[in-house]
């Protein structure tokens, strides 16, 4: 039997491998060799495609048909829809959540056609087991410009100029980072990447270890090279096992072609990488604290005044640190230059951010957009708005560091300072919608509650101060919140913001501080109506409804 | 511990050189093979890397991975973040800890279950999410709880 030339992209990322992607692709594979069309119809495995809630995901190139929510049972019907009179399988396309409109094909999903995909260029299209596909998606081509026709400073000038800044959430200039380590002194130097993504509700770190692993390796060797290290280490969530194993693959196979190792591509530079898995504490998200899990100590970040970690980091030796995604960046600036880069974003912000976009809103998944993106083309062109008919309340942006912003900010330009200035912060990358049937007093226990549980304890402000928080609106959502509650609030808040010894409980104050200035009538109304009125809190909503 | 468990032990000791920043990728992998860190694994750590058993019992209790006590056959995790929160992730828990009989952190006394909760699994655009071993099931729902703790949910009507 003959078929045309098609390839099938199987999504093989954590959210679709708990649909069933694996048997998806393994059926597959049993349908084409029943058949003969191994020759001429490829599966591909490839990482995320950031529309995990569709998953499992299957993609047909070259016509590029999206084939969301796949069985094994779908397998056999999508294999004919490849012979030659075959048609595609109608019922496994996208409908769009509110209007119900069939779209067969990738390019035309607003999900994603409204984005511009940058760091999550390879993600989905690519497999992320295989160097030769990295490789013939461009991949390493900025290592070699960068080993052979640059030298450190003028990489480090071109990461400066193209304005990108930390994306591990406080937004730091890259360049003035790397510019720091470089010239530390000192001929033992370490390249960290963080990917200890520790922000309940965002997962884009994942998502690009596990679909792109060279973007990172590549970003990092480029960094060594430029600073003047020789050792890296990714420091990865214990959480994360899948991202662990697509990295250990990647080292090897980046060993085995000399983009690690000594004399990389033939230049007398040596560079190596080695994984760390983390263990699990939110707080190792900050540079001291990681430094010193790396050693193998309790994570608790150093108090100032101290020397940068750029200075003074790992066994005491310079070290850059940088997230995931702003490692992943590197080889896009490196070989389209800085110029080109800092074309994208807003004046302060250049390049893009990636958001998880979650919760109350229809179309949930890992999007990418140009910095200075508004709020509202986020959540209603990309998420597809709010479903069930419900009205929109907040969205939550920054973790537990951030804070929740509501309709009247819907028009807001998102970027590092804008968010900052509206009493959030980008932090990881989280964007947790919320409608009409969340509590958001509720939501600022919740968050209290995690950093409570995650305070590393050794400063009181933090390590009481949080519990205080915790204790009181634990009160107000059972019903036994007293008048003087908010301004109790706003007083522990600002003290534990100002006090506290690193930013896990400088930020943690957060959550509570944006809730009340954005929606004080519903603590209002839980403290002397003793009523709830989204119905969320348990004992308060059953008095309500009486 | 057991003879067979000291033996393994030793085995993955000898993989590593015995230097203190060791610590962690060790406590992992032994907890990966013994399930937990019994206390003579950690005496044994201890003189290996030649530092105070205290030393290991304050990292241990740092890191939320490590287990101090055994777990059971299927370790049951709740993933609280803010996405499977915001969608009904306390009542998933709620009706899990009625299904199997135990509260968050406990372990049942035949060590078929234990039951605990994570900061985020990652999975946040399958909220609410819970992980049985390595395998995650997304968009759970009260009802998709009892078709997975079955026997249990069945033991419990038994009862009634």
């Amino acid at each position: 039997m003959s078929a045309r030339q098609a390839t099938a992209h199987v999504c093989q990322g954590t959210g679709c491998i708990s649909g069933g992607a694996e048997q998806v692709c393994s059926s597959l594979e049993a349908e084409l060799a029943k058949l003969n069309l191994e020759g001429s119809i490829q599966i591909k495995r490839t990482g995320c495609h950031g529309f995990c809630q569709r998953g499992p995901l299957v993609v047909v190139e070259p016509e590029g048909i999206f084939y969301s929510k796949v069985q094994p049972d779908d397998v056999c019907d999508i294999v004919q829809s490849l012979l030659p009179e075959g048609k595609p399988v109608e019922r496994l396309f996208y409908r769009t959540p509110v209007t119900d409109r069939v779209i067969p094909y990738y390019r035309d999903i607003p999900f994603y056609s409204k984005q511009q995909r940058l760091v999550l260029r390879n993600c989905g299209h690519i497999d992320p087991e295989d160097l030769d596909d990295y490789l013939a998606a461009g991949g390493y081509q900025a290592l070699r410009r960068a080993l052979i026709e640059m030298t450190p400073e003028q990489i480090i000038d071109e990461v400066k100029w193209s304005g990108l800044r930390g994306l591990g959430g406080a937004g730091f200039p890259a360049g003035r980072k790397w510019e720091a380590c470089y010239r530390a002194s000192g001929d033992e130097k370490y390249v960290i990447c963080n990917g200890d993504e520790g922000d309940p509700g965002a997962f884009q770190d994942r998502s690009v270890m596990e679909a792109d692993p060279h973007s990172i390796l590549e970003g990092m060797i480029i960094a060594g090279y430029a600073v003047g290290a020789r050792r890296g280490s990714i420091y990865v969530r214990a959480e994360y096992p899948l991202a662990v194993k697509r990295l250990r693959i990647a080292i090897t196979q980046a060993r085995e072609r000399r983009f690690l190792g000594k004399d990389i591509l033939g230049n007398a530079f040596d560079f190596d990488i080695e994984i760390f898995q983390g263990a699990g504490a939110f707080v190792c998200g900050e540079s001291t604290a990681l430094v010193l899990s790396i050693e193998g100590k309790r994570g608790m970040p150093k108090p100032l005044p101290r020397l940068r970690t750029a200075e003074a980091g790992l066994w005491g030796k310079p070290t850059l640190l940088n997230n995931v995604k702003t490692f992943a960046n590197i080889p896009l600036i490196i070989a389209h230059g800085s110029e080109w880069f800092s074309r994208r974003g807003s004046e302060k912000s250049k390049g893009t951010a990636i958001f998880s976009l979650t919760a109350r809103v229809a179309n949930c998944g890992l999007i990418e957009v140009p910095m200075g993106t508004k709020l509202r083309q986020i959540i209603y062109d990309i998420g597809g708005g709010i479903p069930n008919g419900k009205a929109f309340k907040a969205v939550q942006t920054g973790g537990p560091s951030g804070g929740c912003l509501p309709a009247s900010l819907l028009d807001m330009p998102v970027d590092f300072d804008s968010l900052t200035t509206a009493g959030s912060m980008m932090g990881s990358g989280g964007m947790v919608v919320m409608d009409e049937d969340t509590c958001m007093v509720d939501v600022a226990r919740y968050f209290l509650d995690f950093t409570r549980r995650e305070s590393c304890g050794q400063c009181v402000p933090c390590r009481v101060g949080t519990k205080q928080m915790f204790d009181i609106l634990d009160d107000i959502t059972l019903g036994q919140g007293k008048s003087e509650d908010i301004e109790l609030l706003l007083e522990l808040g600002e003290a534990i913001g100002h006090t506290s010894l690193c930013a896990l409980g400088q930020t943690a104050p957060n959550p509570v501080l944006t809730t009340i200035r954005y929606f004080r009538d519903e603590y209002e109304a839980h403290i002397s109506e003793k009523r709830c009125p989204a119905g969320v809190c348990p004992t308060l909503t059953s008095r309500s409804r009486e | 511990m057991e003879k067979r468990e000291e033996k393994l032990l030793r085995e993955i000791l000898s993989l590593y050189k015995g230097k203190r920043s060791e610590l962690i990728p060790i406590l992992l992998r032994v907890q990966v093979n013994l399930g937990y860190l019994p206390e003579k694994a950690r005496k044994l750590i201890a003189s290996f890397l030649n530092i105070p058993e205290g030393e290991i019992y304050s990292v241990a209790s740092f890191y939320a991975q490590f287990r101090l006590a055994p777990l059971g056959r299927q370790r049951v995790t709740v993933c609280r973040g803010t996405a499977c929160h915001i969608r009904g992730a306390p009542q998933i828990l709620e009706g899990i800890e009625q299904a199997i009989g135990i509260k968050e952190g406990e372990t049942t006394p035949d060590l078929e279950y234990t039951l605990e909760t994570v900061a985020c699994i990652g999975c946040c655009a399958l909220a609410p999410c819970i992980r049985i071993n390595s395998h995650v099931h997304g968009e759970m729902a009260p009802e998709r709880v009892g078709e997975l703790f079955p026997l249990l949910s069945k033991r419990g009507q038994d009862v009634c």
